[in-house]
């Protein structure tokens, strides 16, 4: 079943996305992922010059050529930026534009030129060819990711720095260009080994969409790069399975699409930053709020006729002139199933809070209380908080002011003190 | 430079200096000389393959302006590599590579890539680059997948997908009046009467999404519908382009123009021009040149293109390397000679016998911008008769270099005057900043810096203000 070919292969395109995966989950860091397509595009005039210099298809010098020329479009790239009106996104067009069309009209010459060796071969940097790598491939593309892996591990607190923060890492005195320059040339090597495989445009993909993954499972870089490689790792094997099981479907759009599958899946289901997962703690959320304003509303309620606690009807809390009632009724419903509120004459009847229910409720009441007063008290404060009701006072605000405040609250009378309107006082 | 600011838009700019009749001459005569040798240069399939590829790419050229002013270049390209799966279902339900099935269904997927990226950015969280290059590359994929798998049987090959085939599109012609027209002449043709139609309908309402979106919402326009029209419009003048340029020198078509019209002009219906102008002459040029290298056509236009943004760059009058330089250079000498002006004019007034040795008024040109500059300023001040060289090695001012440096004195003096009345700095704070400022106070701005300062005689150094000019004193 499994041929020495199909080994080959299937490392090989296994290694090449792992790797892509690791250098570029620092392009998505630093916002560069089209920098890395104008890179893929930007190798092929050194191609073919390799090529047309060398006179024959030779592997290290057409790479030294791709390597050379993607390197001096990403320089370009930055040179227009820095030095002229033109924007990052036009000059990224051009250059990947421009370049490409160079290559293009290199290739062809090469094509047209009788006599010129082994000419096979160019088209395959443009489309990618993953049934042709070799022995040696796998060699250059295990050597690379090592190279890689081991710049990123020892160099892995500097790129850090560089790609979160490059002007404080500046003004700590590290060479943020040449650190740059060193991720920059991790990802050319990346893709210009890459090349030959799936392609240049597709490239790009591989360079992207595991770091975006992983970008969605984690917030420390540490598993991100683990996951990002894994991700390139798994995108690359089970591509190149599925395209050499079906007829037809060449390898390189395959891997590109279980690379976008993972990526799709990873954007939905991840569990914090997933569209799903933030949909899921955003309904919990709106639930919580539910709770926590309907025993705000008992306890004051409560608190109006202490030391007495007396059930009262549900009419009189759902009715009220805020939120909808069918959601503040749904909330008592769940407060009843929990035991914070009890029903003393059965279920329909009046209500009242629980022992525990107004310990709850008393937190409730003073974390509102002291919010409301806070804002009444530092008004100009309120646009410079997070959101209010998400967060605790005493996480929010310094323990000074939350003492000020319920001193305050206090004097006034409203402060919920311990035991007021609990059934056992 | 303007420094008034008009807060209402006016109603009516009122004419506008327009450029010299010279300039535009030689404008014209740039872009139509070589478009004509390579028009008379080639034969009939040449000149058709000419007319092809600006049919094709000057559409490109319009559409691209506003995404380059929009700093929306990357979602052209986007949508140019997208378009792909557009195309092959287009075609594999149509037959044909040009037509309304493919502009359509290309149309839809141009939107649909705007549409993506935009929500992946906003209800996934992702960066916009990074969900841009997740859409695209994605789409792309769908589309070599169709065109290899699907159009294996039929006449679409991934290589003419993208690199185009102009060479070939010329030759696939139809008689039309008489006239062996290449066919898909007519569909580019409609192109770029449908953008030209475009831009000048929604003129000003792409106007000004391009310049202030904010503003364009408030007035009513809304930003969103013009954005994805344009998308549309990208997308179809894309795919018009596509059979002659191949999907991915569509970009080279849409930004280079756009890009290198933008270092040369500042106005936008000048920069349609420009930009179209780039276009006319990239085809001509491009073609002639492939020929001339036996190469492929539409990479030539590319490079073309490339070629006169290159010379943009460089020798762009106001936003051009060569043209800032210049202008730095200017400014350096001025202040070096405005510096040596000063400089005398207060050792003459501490002791009006005593000369200056050469060799300090040469320091004094060579503070600001070195040696050669400082040589250069001392030179031209000798040559407008600014000053005067001793045969004792000594320099002195000339009538008109007193003039001159009284005026530099005296802004010098009131602005420090200014600057301890109205900001209180302590006197050690007043010389730098006046020394820096002097050159760029003129006889308005001391007028108003007297009369604000209730034309005030010393400086906060006690040292005498100079009177305006009024002639020898």
């Amino acid at each position: 079943m499994l041929t020495y070919n199909t080994l080959i292969v299937l490392l090989g395109t296994g290694l090449l996305g792992a790797n892509a995966g690791l250098v570029g989950s620092y392009a998505v860091l630093r916002r560069r992922s089209l920098t890395g397509d104008a890179l893929a595009h930007a190798a092929l005039p050194g191609l073919c010059l390799a090529f047309l210099a060398v006179g024959q298809r030779s592997l290290p010098a057409m790479l030294a050529g791709a390597l050379l020329s993607g390197v001096a479009g990403v320089a370009v790239i930055s040179g227009l930026i820095r030095a002229t009106r033109v924007k990052e996104d036009a000059a990224i067009g051009i250059v990947l534009s421009v370049f490409f069309g160079a290559g293009i009209v290199l290739s062809r010459v090469i094509q047209n030129a009788p006599g010129l060796g082994n000419k096979a071969g160019l088209d395959s940097y443009i489309l990618g060819k993953t049934a042709g790598i070799i022995r040696q491939d796998v060699l250059l593309i295990g050597g690379v990711s090592a190279v890689s892996l081991v710049l990123i591990a020892l160099a892995y607190k500097e790129f850090k720095l560089t790609v979160f923060d490059p002007g404080f890492a500046r003004v700590q005195g590290w060479p943020v260009f040449w650190l740059d320059l060193m991720l920059m040339g991790l990802i050319a090597l990346a893709v210009v080994f890459g090349l030959p495989m799936v392609g240049v445009v597709l490239m790009a993909a591989l360079l992207i969409l595991p770091g975006a993954a992983a970008r969605f499972w984690t917030d420390r870089l540490g598993p991100m790069l683990a996951l990002a490689s894994a991700f390139g790792l798994v995108t690359g094997l089970a591509g190149t399975a599925i395209s050499a099981h079906s007829a037809g479907m060449p390898a390189g759009p395959i891997i590109v699409l279980v690379g976008s599958g993972v990526f799709l899946v990873s954007v939905l289901s991840a569990p914090r930053r997933g569209v799903l997962g933030r949909a899921l703690s955003a309904w919990r959320f709106r639930r919580e709020l539910q709770e926590r304003k309907l025993l705000r509303l008992l306890f004051d309620r409560a608190e109006a006729d202490r030391p007495a606690l007396r059930p009262i009807d549900r009419s009189a809390i759902l009715q009220g002139p805020s939120g909808p009632p069918r959601r503040l009724a749904k909330a008592l419903d769940r407060l009843i199933a929990r035991g914070d509120v009890v029903e003393p004459s059965g279920p329909g009847g009046p209500i009242v809070l629980s022992d525990t229910g107004m310990e709850r409720a008393r937190a409730v009441a003073r974390g509102y209380r002291l919010w409301e007063r806070f804002l009444i008290e530092y008004p100009e404060q309120a646009s410079a908080m997070a959101d209010l009701s998400r967060e605790s006072v005493a996480e929010v605000l310094p323990p000074d002011v939350v003492r000020e405040l319920e001193e305050a609250l206090r004097k006034s009378g409203q402060w919920p003190e311990d035991g007021t309107g609990g059934r056992s006082s | 430079m303007n420094p008034e600011r008009n807060p209402a838009p006016r109603p009516s700019p009122g004419p506008r200096p327009g450029l010299p009749a010279w300039r535009i001459g030689l404008a014209v005569g740039a872009v139509s000389a070589p478009t004509a040798w390579a028009l008379a240069a080639s034969d009939e399939i040449g000149r058709w393959t000419i007319a092809l590829g600006i049919a094709s790419s000057v559409p490109c050229a319009l559409l691209g302006c506003y995404l380059v002013l929009r700093r929306m270049s990357l979602l052209g390209d986007a949508i140019s590599h997208a378009v792909l799966p557009g195309i092959a279902v287009g075609f594999l339900l149509s037959g044909a590579l040009i037509g309304p099935a493919i502009i359509l269904g290309a149309m839809a997927v141009g939107m649909l890539t705007a549409l993506l990226t935009q929500l992946l950015s906003n209800l996934g969280r992702v960066p916009e680059d990074a969900s841009m290059g997740v859409v695209f590359t994605s789409l792309f994929a769908v589309g070599v997948l169709v065109i290899t798998n699907a159009a294996r049987d039929v006449d679409l090959d991934p290589g003419c997908v993208l690199y185009g085939l102009i060479e070939l599109a010329a030759i696939d012609s139809r008689p039309v009046f008489g006239l062996e027209v290449p066919r898909s002449f007519g569909a580019m043709a409609f192109a770029l009467a449908l953008t030209i139609g475009f831009v000048t309908l929604l003129w000003k309402e792409l106007s000004l999404v391009s310049f202030d979106p904010a503003l364009a919402t408030a007035v009513g326009i809304s930003a969103t519908v013009v954005h994805y029209a344009l998308m549309a419009m990208v997308a179809g003048v894309t795919v018009a382009a596509f059979e002659a340029v191949g999907s991915i020198l569509v970009v080279a078509m849409l930004i280079v123009p756009a890009a290198t019209a933008h270092l040369l002009t500042d106005r936008l219906p000048r920069m349609l021009l420009v930009a179209s102008a780039v276009a006319v002459l990239s085809a001509a040029v491009g073609y002639r040149l492939a020929v001339l290298w036996n190469t492929s056509v539409a990479g030539m236009m590319a490079v073309v293109s490339g070629g006169l943004f290159a010379s943009a760059v460089v020798g762009s009058p106001r936003h051009g390397l060569l043209g800032r330089a210049w202008h730095r250079l200017a400014l350096s000498l001025r202040i070096a000679r405005e510096d040596v002006l000063a400089r005398l004019f207060r050792a003459e007034e501490e002791s009006p016998s005593r000369p200056v040795a050469s060799g300090s008024a040469r320091g004094w040109a060579s503070s600001a911008a070195g040696r050669l500059v400082g040589a250069i300023a001392l030179r031209q001040l000798r040559a407008r008769d600014f000053i005067r060289a001793d045969e004792v090695d000594s320099v002195a001012l000339t009538g008109p270099g007193r003039d001159e440096a009284r005026e530099l004195v005296r802004s010098h003096r009131l602005w420090e005057s200014y600057l301890s009345t109205h900001f209180d700095l302590p006197p050690d704070h007043l010389h730098d900043p006046a020394e820096r400022i002097e050159h760029f106070i003129g006889p308005a701005l001391r007028a108003e810096l007297s009369a604000e300062l209730d034309r005030p005689d010393a400086d906060p150094h006690g040292r005498a203000i100079p009177p305006e000019g009024t002639g020898n004193g």
